[in-house]
C-alpha cells in the first residue's frame, strides 16, 4: 500500500477525519452538479430534436439553432446559408454550438464549478479530495484549458450572430412588431454580452496584460469596464444558462403551437 | 453576559495527538483566541498557541476552526450558536510542531525562490515616478499579512504533499503578479511562474480567495492574470509572434535568486 499523503502525511497533525467542517459544505457542489447536468440534458435533447426552432410569423430563431446552417433548416431561418448535410447527429447549428461548449468548458468560472462538483478536486474548501495523484492543468487534456482565449474570440462572433437574430426578430411576416418573444431574445443577448465580455481572458486582452496602465489610458478604461463586469462573471454564467434555456423553451412552445406570443406592437 | 463555551482543541505533536474537550467561561464579544488563552491560563498551561497582534494584522494565529482555515483572533464567538462545540485544530497542510503550532518554513523556502524587484534606472533627477493607477494595481497584493491560510487551504499541497516541491502556492502567485504588473520592474517572470512556481498546477477552485482574511481577490486578480501571461508566452502563438515581430516587451527572463549558503 502506498504511503499516506495529503492531510494524512506522517509529518502533519494526526487527525483521522477528512474534514472537520460542520456546515453543509456538500450543498454547493451538489446544487452545481444538478444544475449543470439538468441544463446539459435539456440542451442536448433540444439540439437533436431538430424541430420547433423557428417561429415563422415573428421570425424568432432560438439560439440553440443559430446560425442555422444545415440543408434541413427552414430557408427563412438560415441567415448565413446552408452548408451542412442533414443528419440526425449533426446539430443544425454545428458551426456555433461546439465552440460555445468549449468556451464554457474552458471558462475560468465553469472550471472551478466542475472541478469542484464533478471531479471533487476538491469538493469544497478544506475537504480532502479523493484522488491520490494530482497534476492540475499541466498535462493533456487539461493543459488545453490554456486556449480559452481562442474560444473567447469565437464566442464574440457567435454573440454577434445572436444579436443579429434578435434584431431580425423585430421584423416579422407583417413587418415591424414587438412581442414578449422580442423582449426575451433581447434580454438573452444582453446577458450573453455581459457573460462574454466579463470573461477573464477578455480582461487580460483588453488591458490586463499591460505592465503600465498609465501609458495606455484607453485600454486602462476598457480594462476597468471589463473588470467591473468580471466581478460578476459567475452570476452571468448562471444567468445566461437560464436565459438561454428560457429563450429556447419560449420559442419551442411558440413554434409547436402550445401557446401564442404576447404582442405589444 | 458570560456563558460556558464547549471546545475541542487538538493537542499533540508529530508522534500523535487527539481532540481534547474543554469547557471555558467566555464573555460576549470575545474571539476564539480569547478562549484559547483562557484555557492556557486556567486549565492547560502548556497549550501551544502562536499569536502576536490579536488584531488580524500579524498573521500568526492561523488555525482551523470547525474545519475552516481562519485567524483565531478574528473569529468572534458570536459566529457560533450557543451550545455549539467549537473545534480548533492546527493547519493541516504544514508539519505539526505541537498543539496548534505548525512549521510553516515551507513558505519561507518558497519565498527565497522569488526574484527580487529589479527596477529600471532612476531618472536624471534621481527619482522613480509612477502614476496613481499603476500604484493602486499592486496595493491589493501588499495587503497580504502572510498568515498562510491560502497556502493551508490550497488542495494542491494540502492533499498532495509531493507537490510542495513543484508548487509555490497562492501567496506567492501574489508576488509574481505584483512583479509582473509593476511598470518599473525590468524582468519577465513568466517562465519562472510556469516552471518554478508551477502555476499550471492550480485549477482555480478559489479556496484561497475564500479564506483570505484580508479579502484579497487572489484568484481573479493574481493567479488568473499570471496564468494568462503564461499563456501569452507559452500557449498563444499569435501573441508570441506579435511580440517577436513588433519587438514589444522584450524583457530578460528572471532567474531564481542564488542565496548565500548557511
Amino acid at each position: 500500500m502506498a504511503a499516506p499523503t495529503g492531510i494524512q502525511s506522517p509529518s502533519r497533525a494526526r487527525i483521522a477525519e477528512r474534514t472537520l467542517r460542520t456546515d453543509r459544505w456538500w450543498l454547493a457542489p451538489l446544487v452545481t452538479f444538478i444544475g449543470l447536468t439538468a441544463w446539459v440534458a435539456y440542451a442536448t435533447a433540444r439540439v437533436f430534436q431538430q424541430d420547433h426552432y423557428w417561429v415563422a410569423e415573428f421570425h424568432y430563431l432560438t439560439p440553440f439553432y443559430s446560425p442555422c446552417v444545415s440543408v434541413a433548416c427552414t430557408p427563412e431561418a438560415a441567415h448565413f446559408g446552408t452548408i451542412l448535410p442533414d443528419h440526425a447527429l449533426i446539430p443544425y447549428a454545428a458551426f456555433s454550438l461546439p465552440f460555445l461548449l468549449l468556451f464554457r468548458l474552458t471558462c475560468y468560472y465553469y472550471r472551478r464549478a466542475y472541478y469542484r462538483s464533478f471531479w471533487l478536486s476538491p469538493p469544497a474548501c478544506a475537504v480532502a479530495e479523493p484522488h491520490r495523484k494530482y497534476t492540475g492543468e499541466t498535462r493533456l487534456p487539461l493543459i488545453l484549458q490554456n486556449f480559452h482565449r481562442y474560444t473567447f474570440y469565437l464566442a464574440l462572433v457567435i454573440t454577434l450572430i445572436n444579436t443579429w437574430d434578435a434584431i431580425l426578430a423585430f421584423n416579422g411576416e407583417d413587418g415591424f412588431g414587438i412581442g414578449l418573444g422580442n423582449i426575451i431574445l433581447v434580454g438573452n443577448v444582453i446577458m450573453l454580452w455581459c457573460y462574454t465580455l466579463s470573461c477573464h481572458s477578455c480582461r487580460h486582452i483588453t488591458g490586463g496584460r499591460l505592465r503600465s496602465f498609465s501609458r495606455h489610458p484607453i485600454r486602462y478604461r476598457w480594462w476597468t469596464f471589463v473588470s467591473k463586469l468580471n466581478t460578476r462573471h459567475m452570476q452571468f454564467a448562471w444567468i445566461t444558462l437560464g436565459t438561454l434555456a428560457l429563450t429556447d423553451f419560449y420559442i419551442w412552445m411558440l413554434a409547436s403551437g402550445t401557446w401564442s406570443d404576447l404582442r405589444f406592437l | 453576559m458570560g456563558y460556558d463555551l464547549n471546545m475541542k482543541v487538538w493537542r499533540g505533536d508529530a508522534t500523535g495527538g487527539e481532540l481534547v474537550p474543554y469547557t471555558v467561561p467566555v464573555e460576549e464579544g470575545e474571539v476564539v483566541l480569547d478562549a484559547l488563552h483562557r484555557i492556557q491560563a486556567t486549565q492547560s498551561g502548556d497549550l501551544a498557541v502562536r499569536w502576536n497582534c490579536k488584531a488580524g494584522k500579524c498573521g500568526s494565529c492561523s488555525a482551523e476552526i470547525n474545519g475552516k482555515p481562519r485567524l483565531t483572533c478574528m473569529t468572534r464567538l458570536s459566529t457560533f450558536e450557543r451550545g455549539e462545540t467549537v473545534t480548533v485544530t492546527p493547519m493541516r497542510t504544514f508539519p505539526i510542531i505541537r498543539d496548534l503550532v505548525t512549521d510553516v518554513s515551507y513558505n519561507f523556502k518558497v519565498a527565497e525562490t522569488i526574484p527580487a524587484f529589479a527596477p529600471e534606472k532612476r531618472r536624471d533627477d534621481g527619482t522613480y515616478r509612477m502614476q496613481q493607477e499603476d500604484v493602486e494595481r499592486g496595493q491589493e497584493f501588499r495587503k497580504c499579512i502572510e498568515c498562510f491560510l491560502c497556502q493551508d487551504v490550497c488542495h494542491v499541497i494540502r492533499d498532495h504533499e509531493e507537490n510542495k516541491q513543484a508548487f509555490s502556492g497562492p501567496r506567492f502567485f501574489l508576488r509574481y503578479a505584483e512583479l509582473e504588473m509593476h511598470p518599473l520592474d525590468t524582468n519577465d517572470h513568466r517562465k519562472l511562474a510556469q516552471e518554478r512556481a508551477g502555476i499550471g498546477l492550480c485549477n482555480i477552485t478559489k479556496c484561497c480567495t475564500e479564506v483570505c482574511p484580508e479579502g484579497i481577490k487572489i484568484t481573479d486578480n493574481a493567479i488568473i492574470p499570471v496564468k494568462e501571461r503564461v499563456v501569452d508566452r507559452s500557449f498563444d502563438p499569435v501573441t508570441w509572434l506579435g511580440r517577436k515581430i513588433f519587438r514589444r516587451d522584450q524583457l530578460p527572463e528572471s532567474q531564481t535568486p542564488t542565496l548565500p549558503q548557511d
